[in-house]
């Protein structure tokens, strides 16, 4: 591929998406180069999660090109897993293996999925779990864990793939008040080691802080972007206005 | 899904997670005396409830006809004759119901794993077998295969004779492997989508999911229904009696017919049938129950 670094890691372009007569995405666009971390806010209903579950294939878009490294994701010979390989992707429901323990939900894609060796892997994974800060709870399995922790393995486990870029959905949304900060702390460091990560989240505080750039979705279009502080300082568009005043 | 589900969702696990030690969250057990419940748990059937039934019915009814006919052997006495064959007879009920449970779940589970296929045709194949079969009477397939299956397979020059009692194991599979084909297909179904889209997510290919991933955790889905429908299959075995096989029923009307069909006998004998039934069944039942109780607490 002739895809370099200084080009967009991912870049979308004019994507539609339906769920039959349901118009969720209607002609979404933007880039986000190697080590950014954008932040996508905007009402419930409004296609945060369909947008980001298009990045890596989960849905397939109608009309438009997202490009993944140069890679186009809207093609009827794409394959799938070699795109998968490259993006990881966390869900607001942890979505862990329940009949794993911590380190095996780690390992397991590494040696099924990219063939490593075991040793290997465990190695890495424990490293992982280290970074995560859930030392100790390698063998617990998932039911033993709060729903901190499990967000946590989760985010372990999709980093054991070595993606290039992350995505988030609502990783926090599902979580106790107490545990959501320690899930934060977590995608910070990743954000600040360098790795690209899409977000879409409620935390307003979060987002201002990590974000580069920050997206405002509203019924499937992109009502205003910017980085955060003239996002928040200085929006313009009256729905995001309105939005703002409604959660801040 | 939308955020009422995840809630619904996260409210449930943790009513999962607390359950064991918070008093509320324990279904009533009905304690306050006079109530609606704690006279309903009084009925609850108990192991040796069954016992005492089956065994009242051989007693009373030996005694009820014994009495007065002292010219014939005792009842117990012919009872404890024809036992040994009686047993021998229960024990091939017992080898027909572990060889069709067998076949059948072998080839249940394909069907069922044919119904979730990604082909049109092999899910439509797969859904139409198991419909015909889930939806047909057990014994009407069990005549099916007594009257159309040759007594012998030629296979080359070899020839496997198919006695009747193989044919009524593979007339009972029938039906088993419409069941399990369709517990296969409601375990997979039953697992949150989430599971599909992490394992998806990870790279893992649809078979790597399927059974690396929703199969080592359908298991212990499966498994009390599964059990429920061998012990159904068990009972279902004396339907062989019908079709001449020599399980324990035709040895009961045999043993009956060699005493010179005296009617005294009939009760004595037919108790001792369901007693021998329930002794074997009944373990398996409380058995299902208790893992269907313990995978509801794990979740
Ligand atoms: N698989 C699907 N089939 C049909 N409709 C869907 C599907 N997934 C999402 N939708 C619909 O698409 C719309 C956008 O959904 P989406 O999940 O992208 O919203 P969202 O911005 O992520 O909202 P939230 O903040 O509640 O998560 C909603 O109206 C939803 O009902
Ligand atoms: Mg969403």
């Amino acid at each position: 591929m002739n895809w370099d670094d200084s080009m967009p890691m991912v870049s979308i372009k004019d994507v539609h998406k339906a769920f039959g007569d349901l118009e969720v995405l209607k002609g979404v666009s933007m880039d986000i180069k190697k080590g950014e971390v954008v932040c996508i806010i905007g009402p419930s209903g409004s296609g945060k999660s369909t947008l980001i579950r298009c990045i890596n294939a989960l849905n397939d878009i109608q009309q438009g090109s997202i490009l993944v490294e140069g890679q186009e994701v809207n093609d009827p010979h794409l394959n799938k897993l070699e795109l998968r390989k490259k993006v990881g992707m966390v869900f607001q429901q942890y979505n862990l293996f329940p009949h794993k323990t911590a380190l095996e939900n780690v390992m397991m894609a590494p040696i099924r999925v990219l063939k490593q060796s075991k040793a290997e892997v465990e190695k890495t994974a424990r490293a992982l779990i280290k970074k995560v800060r859930l030392d100790g709870k390698e063998d617990s399995y998932p039911g033993e864990l709060s729903g901190g922790q499990q967000q946590r393995v989760a985010i372990a486990r999709s980093l054991a793939m070595n993606p290039d870029v992350m995505l988030f959905d609502e990783v926090t949304a599902a979580l106790d008040p107490e545990t959501v900060g320690e899930v934060l702390l977590t995608i910070k460091d990743l954000a600040e080691e360098g790795m690209t990560c899409i977000l879409v989240t409620h935390e307003m505080n979060f987002a201002r802080e990590v974000a580069d750039h920050i997206y405002f979705t509203d019924r499937g279009v992109i009502v205003e972007h910017g980085s955060p502080t003239t996002f928040f300082d200085e929006a313009k568009d009256p729905r995001t206005k309105e939005f703002l005043s409604q959660i801040l | 899904m939308s955020q009422s589900t995840y809630n619904g969702f996260n409210s449930r696990k943790n009513q999962q997670q607390y359950k064991t030690d918070l008093p509320v969250m324990i279904t009533p057990e009905a304690k306050v005396p006079g109530s609606l419940t704690s006279s309903l748990s009084a009925y609850i059937f108990k192991p040796w409830h069954g016992f005492m039934l089956i065994f009242f019915c051989i007693v009373s009814s030996s005694i009820a006809f014994g009495v007065d006919e002292n010219a014939k052997s005792s009842i117990p006495e012919v009872l404890w004759r024809w036992m040994p064959l009686l047993l021998k007879g229960f024990m091939f009920n017992i080898v027909i119901s572990i060889c069709a449970m067998a076949i059948g779940t072998a080839i249940g589970a394909v069907l069922g794993l044919g119904q979730i296929s990604l082909n049109k045709w092999v899910r439509r194949f797969s859904w139409i077998i198991t419909q015909f079969f889930r939806n047909s009477p057990w014994l009407v397939l069990l005549f099916f295969a007594m009257f159309l299956l040759p007594f012998e397979i030629k296979i080359g020059g070899l020839s496997i004779p198919l006695p009747d009692w193989v044919k009524a194991i593979i007339g009972l599979s029938l039906p088993v492997m419409a069941n399990v084909s369709e517990i296969v297909r409601g375990a997979v179904v039953s697992l949150p989508s989430g599971q599909w889209e992490a394992a998806e997510s990870l790279a893992y290919t649809r078979r790597q999911t399927l059974w690396l991933v929703i199969l080592p955790q359908c298991v212990k889905r499966m498994l009390p229904p599964w059990m429920n429908l061998y012990a159904i299959l068990t009972m279902a075995t004396v339907l062989a009696s019908i079709v001449g096989v020599s399980e324990v029923m035709t040895l009961t009307g045999q043993a009956l017919a060699a005493e010179g069909g005296r009617t005294d006998l009939l009760a004595p004998f037919y108790s001792f049938v369901l007693l021998i039934f329930f002794v074997y069944c009944y373990p398996i039942a409380r058995w299902t129950v208790r893992l269907e109780k313990k995978f509801s607490v794990i979740g």
